[in-house]
């Protein structure tokens, strides 16, 4: 790569802010991205990358800041418009038609045309040099799906690629190849480098991070954290401004957030070893997304999961809770062995899961709070024993209180509440059902700091009247701050084990990056 | 419980009671069946005239509201159905299936009592109602497991059972349009208690029974989850697949229901033609009520108006002497107005012409 002074950058991001319903998804990001160089947008979930993507492509028009093209500022409203000024995007998902030939696909939408007809052989002929170009030689007559995910992916390049792309993004679309396929995506890359291209990549491996990038941007909520050199930032700081420094963590900390502490740490002096276990599980797996884990969850422990994205956090979750099924191994809860066939079974013994999906998994936003707060209760009483009104009510109203949620009233729908009232409603989903163990997948995300604090500041409470928490969250300060004991988890499977006393936070890190590296 | 949250406007607007009014679910239905209803006034003489004869009450009122009866059942069920994000496109083959059942069983055989002829039921007429309902039970469940258990896409599934069930009407009957003679039986369809059709009892009954089912149980609550969110449903420990089960066992009771009046009334089972396309007036009677075709809120309210608008639509062009012809390009029209009504990029497309008329208005002055 040249000394990059001495090249203007082809796109420039400036003070770049987006907010959405009373979130700050994006707050005064800048980027700069020259030609001829892979650039990685690295951060955790929610951290803002997608947002900026889309930002950049015309998905998501920014509040605040500009976007400057070769020195022009440009506002794309559309994907259609980013792509006609030269900003290709390869999504996550191949999102190209399966039964559509590979020149159909490459070209769809612009086909090129000769007497009013399409030029079928022409498009063949130009599909096949552009393939040829990413060193990809097959028939392009055949239909996408005849061709492995790898190919497909270079396909939609090749589509990215076609008119005069000047950026090329793309946002995580390794998440689906092997090895293998990856090493060819990214001679792919290193050849469009060569010919100039500037390439915008989003992924969460560190280990491709470091193989193809020259520089990286680290975000972290929804702030540009930094823009590094790769080969000057080793793997162990870059996990570490990706979850949070834990030193400015604690610089950061608020009086609120020692008041919590406090209370945490009675918490945390009651789970000692004399605790009865709650939730026991032995090689509890499930092929393709989860190693066997041997987990042991005591009553009124808050137990914390910390690993990056991917490492088998959710997965292990879902399983506890019977979401999905698994295919080997055992729960035994209370000493009897169970078997989850869904998460009716897990309700019924007394766990309650907030998914770390909110709106696809938890919210049904058009019902109430009121409704909303009672659906798990209601199916656990089944369908013929209604809860009265007046009792839902009641419960309704204390917990409305209790989590202090703000809205118009209990029969407010949910879908207009903002993010950190609706977490805090489908808190109280699990909390009437008076669960003895609550899994809560990333219930911080994207909400903000005050919902944050008093989401956790109320769940260490529930831990200290007797309830098992396994908090899941990708800011490992919060995870090293309130649990009584860490479990890591890396490559989907548990890495280690570590009691709250002997907890050190840089060993974290270390585990969480060295997994990484070998991944 | 779900039919006080039906009954609550969508927006929960907090400005004064006209626009609470205006806002409210019901009210674009329940306004349209007014305005039909002034205008028969205007153009129909003597339609709101309700007289007395025999202790039988009668008028146009009465007509239009027994002969939606049939429509109102198919729109209650079809209303669960749909809040599932589900349709059942084979009504009006249950309909037909359930007909053709209760009129074979019980067709009518002419022997002499006491030197009078009258005409038994081959079949004791209650077994006959009950072999009726049983098989269009069936056709619910073959629907619900096609759907809920084997995850067919609705429309599909219940394709299977409109084009099959209505074959084995006929395979039944040996394509012959079977004729009852038993007098009791013509009672559902025709017969009058305490001055009203009984016909509308069934409906009442129906009614009632599904409004309280919904009321009183959580049933309401778990069907409007499921189609709003089915994800999330199941995470909260739902029965997803029971309870879609459920909807199209009970869509095909209803429509067997119906399939009972619609033979009573007319004294036979033609397996060809009985019910035909109800289901598609039943979609129409759910949307026209409010019901949204993508799942979630329902209101059975709002079905109930719709039926009755449709029905009073046909009414009225019948009554003003207008070919029935006519009927079907005015439906027509009808459901184009609600969809157009219904969508979002529409409203969006006034809006902004409203606006743009405003600031022009405003530049005027």
């Amino acid at each position: 790569m040249t000394s990059l002074t001495s090249v203007a950058p082809v796109l420039q991001l400036r003070g770049i802010s987006k907010a959405f319903t009373g979130v700050q998804a994006l707050n005064g990001v800048s980027l700069n991205l020259y030609p001829g160089e892979v650039h990685t947008l690295m951060g955790q979930n929610g951290a803002g990358k997608s947002t900026l993507i889309k930002v950049l492509t015309g998905v998501h028009m920014p509040d605040k800041g500009q976007i400057l093209l070769e020195g022009r500022a440009i506002r794309p409203a559309s994907t259609l418009a980013a792509q006609n000024l030269g900003i290709s995007t390869v999504y996550q998902e191949v999102n190209l038609c399966p039964n559509l030939s590979v020149a159909e696909n490459i070209f769809i939408g612009r086909y090129p045309h000769k007497a009013g007809r399409i030029d079928w052989r022409c498009m063949s002929q130009q599909a096949s040099t552009l393939l040829a170009r990413l060193q990809v030689d097959i028939d392009v007559e055949r239909p996408l799906a005849s061709y492995p995910l790898a190919v497909q992916q270079m396909v939609a390049i090749s589509r990215a690629l076609l008119g005069s792309a000047k950026v090329l993004i793309l946002d995580e679309p390794t998440s689906s190849l092997d090895d293998k396929e990856v090493e060819l995506l990214f001679s792919v890359l290193r050849d469009l480098r060569q010919q100039g291209m500037a390439i915008l990549f989003v992924t969460h491996f560190l280990d491709q991070t470091y193989a193809i990038s020259d520089r990286i941007t680290v975000m972290r909520n929804g702030e540009r954290e930094g823009e590094y050199a790769c080969s000057e930032l080793s793997r162990v700081d870059l996990v570490n401004k990706m979850v949070g420094v834990p030193a400015a963590a604690a610089a950061a900390a608020q009086p609120t957030a020692d008041v919590a502490n406090d209370t945490v740490v009675a918490a945390g002096a009651k789970a000692d070893g004399r605790l009865p276990i709650f939730l026991r599980t032995l090689g509890l797996g499930r092929h393709g997304s989860l190693a066997p884990v041997d987990l042991e969850v005591r009553k009124g422990e808050l137990l914390g999961l910390a690993g990056l994205l991917g490492s088998g956090r959710t997965e292990l979750a879902r399983l506890l809770f019977g979401a999905d099924k698994a295919d080997g191994g055992k729960i035994a809860i209370h000493g009897v062995e169970r078997q989850f066939a869904g998460p009716r079974d897990a309700i019924a013994v007394g766990i309650g899961f907030c998914s770390e999906d909110r709106k696809h998994e938890g919210a049904v936003l058009d019902l109430s709070v009121r409704e909303n707060m009672m659906l798990a209760l209601q199916t656990r009483m089944g369908i013929l024993r209604a809860i009265p009104l007046k009792r839902q009510q009641q419960l309704a109203q204390h917990y409305v209180q209790a989590l202090g949620i703000k809205t118009a009233s209990i029969e407010t729908p949910v879908g207009a509440l903002s993010g950190g009232n609706q977490q805090k409603v489908l808190l109280a989903r699990w909390l009437v059902t008076e669960p003895e163990m609550l899994i809560l997948d990333e219930p911080t995300r994207g909400i903000d700091v005050r919902a944050k604090q008093e989401i956790m500041d109320y769940v260490a409470n529930l831990c200290r009247k007797g309830m098992s928490i396994l908090f899941i969250s990708s800011e490992l300060s919060e995870v090293l701050r309130v649990s009584d004991r860490i479990v890591v988890m890396r490559d989907r499977k548990t890495a280690g084990e570590y009691p709250r006393n002997a907890l050190d936070e840089s060993s974290v890190l270390q585990v969480i990056a060295a997994g990484a590296s070998h991944a | 419980m779900p039919s006080l949250t039906l009954q609550r406007p969508a927006a929960a607007p907090k400005t004064g009671s006209l626009t609470m009014f205006l806002h409210h679910p019901l009210f674009r239905p329940v306004a349209a069946l007014v305005l039909l209803l002034v205008l028969d006034l205007l153009l129909v003489p003597g339609f709101f005239h309700l007289e007395i004869k025999d202790g039988h009450l009668y008028g146009s009122l009465i007509d239009i509201l027994n002969r939606a009866a049939p429509l109102i059942l198919a729109a209650l069920g079809m209303t669960l159905v749909i809040a599932t994000r589900g349709i059942d496109i084979s009504v009006g083959a249950v309909v037909a299936i359930s007909a053709t059942v209760a009129s074979m069983l019980i067709g009518g055989t002419m022997v002499l009592q006491d030197g009078v002829p009258t005409y038994v039921a081959n079949t004791p007429m209650v077994w006959a109602l009950c072999a009726a309902m049983g098989a269009a039970l069936l056709c619910g469940a073959w629907n619900g497991v096609l759907v809920a258990g084997l995850g067919l896409q609705p429309i599909v599934a219940t394709l299977i059972l409109m084009v099959a069930g209505r074959g084995l009407a006929q395979l039944f009957t040996d394509g012959q349009i079977v004729t009852v003679y038993y007098q009791p039986y013509f009672f559902l369809g025709s017969g009058y208690l305490f001055g009203l059709p009984f016909s509308l009892y069934l409906v009442g009954g129906v009614f009632a029974l599904t409004a309280l089912l919904m009321r009183k149980t959580a049933l309401g609550l778990f069907i409007q989850t499921v189609g709003i969110n089915p994800v999330a449903a199941r995470l909260a420990g739902l029965r997803t697949a029971l309870l879609i089960f459920f909807v199209y066992v009970f869509c095909s009771a209803c429509a067997g229901l119906s399939g009972l009046i619609i033979s009573a009334n007319i004294k036979s089972a033609d397996a060809n033609n009985a019910g035909l396309l109800l289901e598609l007036d039943a979609i129409l009677a759910v949307t026209l009520g409010g019901t949204s075709l993508a799942g979630g809120k329902f209101s059975l309210v709002g079905s109930v108006v719709g039926a009755l608008i449709i029905q009073t639509l046909t009414y009225t062009i019948y009554s003003l002497g207008l070919p029935p012809e006519i009927n079907m390009v005015v439906k027509s029209v009808v459901v184009f107005l609600v969809c157009l009504s219904q969508s979002a990029e529409f409203k969006n497309m006034w809006r902004a012409l409203r606006t743009r008329a405003n600031a022009n208005k405003g530049e005027a002055a």
